[in-house]
């Protein structure tokens, strides 16, 4: 990794040492069917994983954990503990600050990773079953991790050249470094899960992959960021946030830019925004169509973007990307924005103005991989949504089963997690009932 | 205004009951002297005989829940410095502080001539007072000292007498908390003629063993040895000894109380169960001689607001508060009741009453009165198994909504449990682990009965008084 990024990007929050995780896992009041565990998608332990710090039972605490959720390094990063599990701590109640769960569940897997630790696999005999996870994000991963522990034969198909998906290319360097995204992918290689370069993109990769493999979980997450459908949004000096971020993760950062433009008011653009102001740019603005209260990053991002400098033009609206004679990228032109008597967002009318910038980031959403899940033969798909069964995971083709951002339309790592493991939990299930070979496509679906 | 000033075991005169107790706090005249500037009322020396040689380590501790010191454990024996040395400095600790209370801790071996001099050598130092230290749990109980003498009644008395013979100051007996009933010791000082006694000594202990090289500590070359234990730990251990002896006719007389007081809380609890003066160590060898600042100071405030001008409107006030069990009522009847506004919803009280108490505190709730002895009931691991089988996703507020909150209450209303009072048995569990204070109140209900107790039941024939005598 670049060492201009290793030095601009430190962690956001230093990490607890082993006294200070002690005083607070301390603290933790040891709840009966604990909120924190009921409010994470893979329930794990969470005072289960606390106590076992208190006590010094670090092995202990780190495979708990693991057995629920087998990303929980990462998770313990870039989940958002607010609204998740320290948000449902019982502390609150008591005027109190909830106990870091976030930070000691990172403290149990960094001190487990310094060890050298792997992931305890449970003795289950080999199975010759095969399955194809496409996609090596996060929701593949559990899936194939918990598959490969019930001894199932797992492949990882990627067509990136690192696995990971968002955990290794998407998320802020502050948050969650790539190195470390990786290192928690190579525990489930040891486990024996193969991995697997390949792009399946069209009908005839499908066809093949449905002779090689017994069951097929789609894993693959959301396609490309929605474009800036504006004059000039083609130009090289508009790019789009994940691009961005991965560029300063994995390639040549994008340094010596003065001023940046993000359009979108998500938790992406806040990354982006964040970034670009890491990466030197002395003015950043985020610029949103509504206002504060419309955003959908979540209040802590809201806030740590403004506490890094980042500047938000609300009720704004970019119409078109300006250039300078020789070309270069010079400014974004809006418009005002207003709600009307009937509730709905319009244009004010000349109230065009120029924002000076040199890089333009529309961070407005990544777009669904429609065409591709429509090759899939008997795949129903809901407003780009691949629909599941959500106890098994099970689509309506029943020889595949999907979960992660393709099934809910983009939520956190945590999330896609869980669909994972429960999928696998649903194909070891499909095996034992043979739900396939009697092609119970009437299987319930609903939404992610 | 209170007036902490004490005259105890008919003579003592000190500004306050605060001493510090015979330990190393007390090793030196300077150490004392400058406890004195911090406060205290009068301090202990540190046990004075033929000098000893003592190991390296000596302590050890107990810590809990990430605290420090919860307990303390030392194999220290008793001054390592020659009598001359301590003596003069006595007499020049009294020179300098002439209010303040010094004791001589004494303990030499069990001969009538070597203890009438060394009584007579203390007292001529200038000491307010003689502490017989019959407690040393560990060393000198090898030799015959300490607890080897505590712990025999006709020893601890022989050696009281001999003192007694030629004292001219009051004598204390310092007692050893290890013994089957430490009455038997301090009737043996109250027969030979002791002014008071200073209960407890330490405790023996073995405070922990190192998980890596399997030895206790504290270690000594590999190897360790029991020592005394103190500290937070062992004050109702203290107490309950305090109330035996001070309950007991043959036993009673002014008590210097000792064990665990580390603040003004603890020592009114001790003066509560009729003692004098109390003696601090641990607490004072954890933070230093400073602490003594609060203990008069809240002692001080708690007796201004309690209407106390001495401690002696106080002293003993709980003694008569404290029975045999055989005279409780019977017929008194308390439960548990949940204030819900308070409730944070950990489920403690929940999982406590049904693995450790009655299974009376439930997760379902109810409307309506139903029979609590015919209800059924899931027990937790099935809330615990619920819990784990939803489906919960990342909410995102301006997709999700937010789920309002019952108003008035601190937690959702399926969290907060509720109690079966035909069930509760009033043991006060769920109280004790309640972490939200005032939250889970115990309340009387009327039962319609007169007061009865084990005692009245046996002589009016309704129990068997063998089974009475069978359960001693």
């Amino acid at each position: 990794m670049n060492a201009e990024v290793e030095r601009r990007f430190p962690d956001l929050h230093p990490a607890l040492g082993v006294r200070a995780a002690v005083v607070e896992s301390n603290r933790c009041l040891n709840c009966f069917d604990a909120p924190c565990t009921a409010a994470c998608p893979t329930h794990i332990d969470v005072p289960g994983f606390i106590k076992k710090i208190a006590s010094g039972n670090l092995r202990g605490s780190a495979t708990q954990i693991l057995e629920a959720n087998v990303l929980a390094a990462s998770c313990s990063r870039v989940c958002p503990v607010e609204v998740l599990c320290e948000g449902a701590c019982v502390m609150h109640g008591r005027q109190e600050k909830a106990i870091a769960i976030g930070q000691l569940q990172r403290f149990a897997m960094e001190s487990f990773y310094a060890k050298g630790g792997t992931i305890p696999t449970r003795g289950a005999s080999e199975r010759p079953e095969k399955i194809a996870c496409i996609g090596a994000g996060p929701a593949s991963l559990a899936c194939a991790a918990e598959l490969k522990l019930q001894g199932f034969q797992v492949t990882v198909i990627e067509r990136r050249s690192l696995p990971g998906g968002l955990n290794t290319y998407g998320v802020a360097e502050y948050k969650l470094r790539t190195a470390d995204s990786l290192r928690e992918i190579e525990m489930i290689r040891e486990l024996g899960v193969e991995f697997r370069t390949a792009e399946i993109g069209d009908e005839a990769s499908l066809l093949t992959l449905e002779k090689e493999f017994d069951r097929v979980f789609l894993g693959v997450g959301l396609g490309a960021m929605h474009r800036l459908e504006i004059p000039g949004g083609d130009h090289p000096g508009v790019v789009d946030a994940l691009e961005f971020i991965a560029a300063y993760k994995l390639g040549e950062p994008l340094l010596g830019v003065a001023s940046v433009v993000v359009i979108g008011a998500g938790n992406t653009a806040i990354d982006a925004a964040v970034a670009a102001v890491r990466l030197g740019a002395a003015d950043v603005k985020i610029l949103y169509r509504r206002d504060a209260a419309s955003i959908s990053a979540f209040d802590f991002e809201f806030e740590h973007a403004r506490q890094e400098g980042v500047d938000f033009l609300w009720w704004t609206l970019p119409r078109m990307v300006e250039t300078s004679d020789d070309g270069e990228l010079r400014s974004l032109t809006c418009v005002r924005t207003e709600l009307n008597d009937a509730g709905q967002l319009v244009a004010l009318e000349e109230s065009e103005f120029a924002v000076q910038c040199d890089l333009v980031i529309p961070a407005i959403g990544q777009s669904p991989l429609v065409e591709f899940l429509s090759s899939i033969r008997g795949l129903q798909v809901e407003r780009g949504r691949v629909l599941i069964d959500r106890a098994t995971g099970q689509t309506s083709n029943p020889k595949y089963f999907a979960g992660g951002d393709c099934v809910n339309g983009g939520r956190e790592v945590v999330d896609a997690v869980a669909d994972g493991k429960r999928a696998a939990l649903g194909i070891v299930t499909s095996f034992a009932t043979n739900t396939f070979d009697s092609s119970a496509s009437g299987t319930a679906v609903s939404h992610g | 205004m209170a007036d902490l000033t004490t005259n105890f075991a008919g003579g003592i005169r000190c500004p306050n009951p605060f001493w510090l107790a015979s330990a190393p706090p007390t090793n030196c005249g300077e150490q004392i002297m400058r406890a004195f500037d911090a406060g205290w009322g009068g301090a202990v020396w540190k046990t004075i005989g033929d000098p000893i040689t003592n190991v390296s380590s000596r302590y050890s501790s107990v810590d809990w829940a990430g605290r420090r010191m919860m307990g303390l454990n030392n194999i220290e024996l008793i001054s390592d410095r020659p009598i001359e040395v301590n003596l003069r400095e006595i007499a020049e600790v009294k020179k300098r502080y002439p209010a303040h209370a010094v004791i001589a801790s004494l303990m030499v071996e069990t001969k009538r001539e070597v203890w009438h001099d060394i009584v007579q050598r203390a007292e001529d130092a200038g000491a307010d007072g003689l502490e017989l230290n019959f407690g040393c749990p560990h060393g000198m109980s090898e030799r015959g000292m300490g607890s080897a003498v505590g712990q025999d009644p006709v020893y601890a008395q022989m050696i009281t007498e001999w003192v007694k013979e030629r004292a001219r100051t009051p004598v204390l007996v310092k007692l050893t908390p290890n013994i089957t009933d430490i009455r038997v010791a301090a009737r043996a000082a109250k027969r030979a003629g002791a002014d008071g006694l200073s209960a407890i000594n330490t405790i023996n202990s073995i405070t922990g063993i190192d998980l890596d090289t399997f030895e206790p500590r504290p270690m000594v070359d590999g190897k360790s040895s029991h020592g005394g234990y103190c500290g937070p730990a062992v004050k109702p251990i203290a107490l309950n000894m305090i109330q035996q002896v001070m309950a007991d006719e043959a036993s009673t007389l002014p008590m210097s109380g000792i064990g665990g007081i580390g603040n003004w809380r603890d020592a009114a609890e001790f003066f509560l169960l009729g003692c004098g003066t109390v003696q601090v160590c641990t607490a004072a060898m954890h933070y230093g001689y400073r602490i003594v600042e609060d203990m008069k100071d809240g002692l001080s405030n708690w007796m201004d607001e309690k209407g106390f001008i001495t401690i002696d409107d106080f002293r003993g006030k709980s003694l008569p508060k404290v029975t045999d069990w055989k005279h409780l009522n019977l017929n008194y009847k308390i439960v548990a009741h949940i204030n819900e506004s308070l409730c944070i919803g950990c489920d403690l009280c929940h999982i406590a009453c049904w693995d450790g108490a009655h299974q009376c505190i439930h997760l379902d709730r109810v409307d309506g009165v139903r029979d609590g002895h015919v209800e059924v009931h899931d027990p937790p691991s099935v809330f615990e198994a619920r819990s784990r089988e939803r489906i919960v996703v990342t909410p995102i507020p301006k997709l999700d909504g937010i789920v309002p909150r019952e108003p008035g209450l601190r937690t959702s209303l399926a969290r907060i449990p509720r109690v079966d009072e035909t069930e509760c048995v009033g043991c006060n569990l769920c109280s004790l682990v309640c972490p939200v204070d005032d939250c889970i109140t115990m309340e009387e209900r009327e039962t319609g009965l007169a007061p009865e107790s084990w005692d009245e039941r046996v002589k009016a024939g309704t129990a068997s008084p063998a089974l009475v005598e069978g359960s001693l």
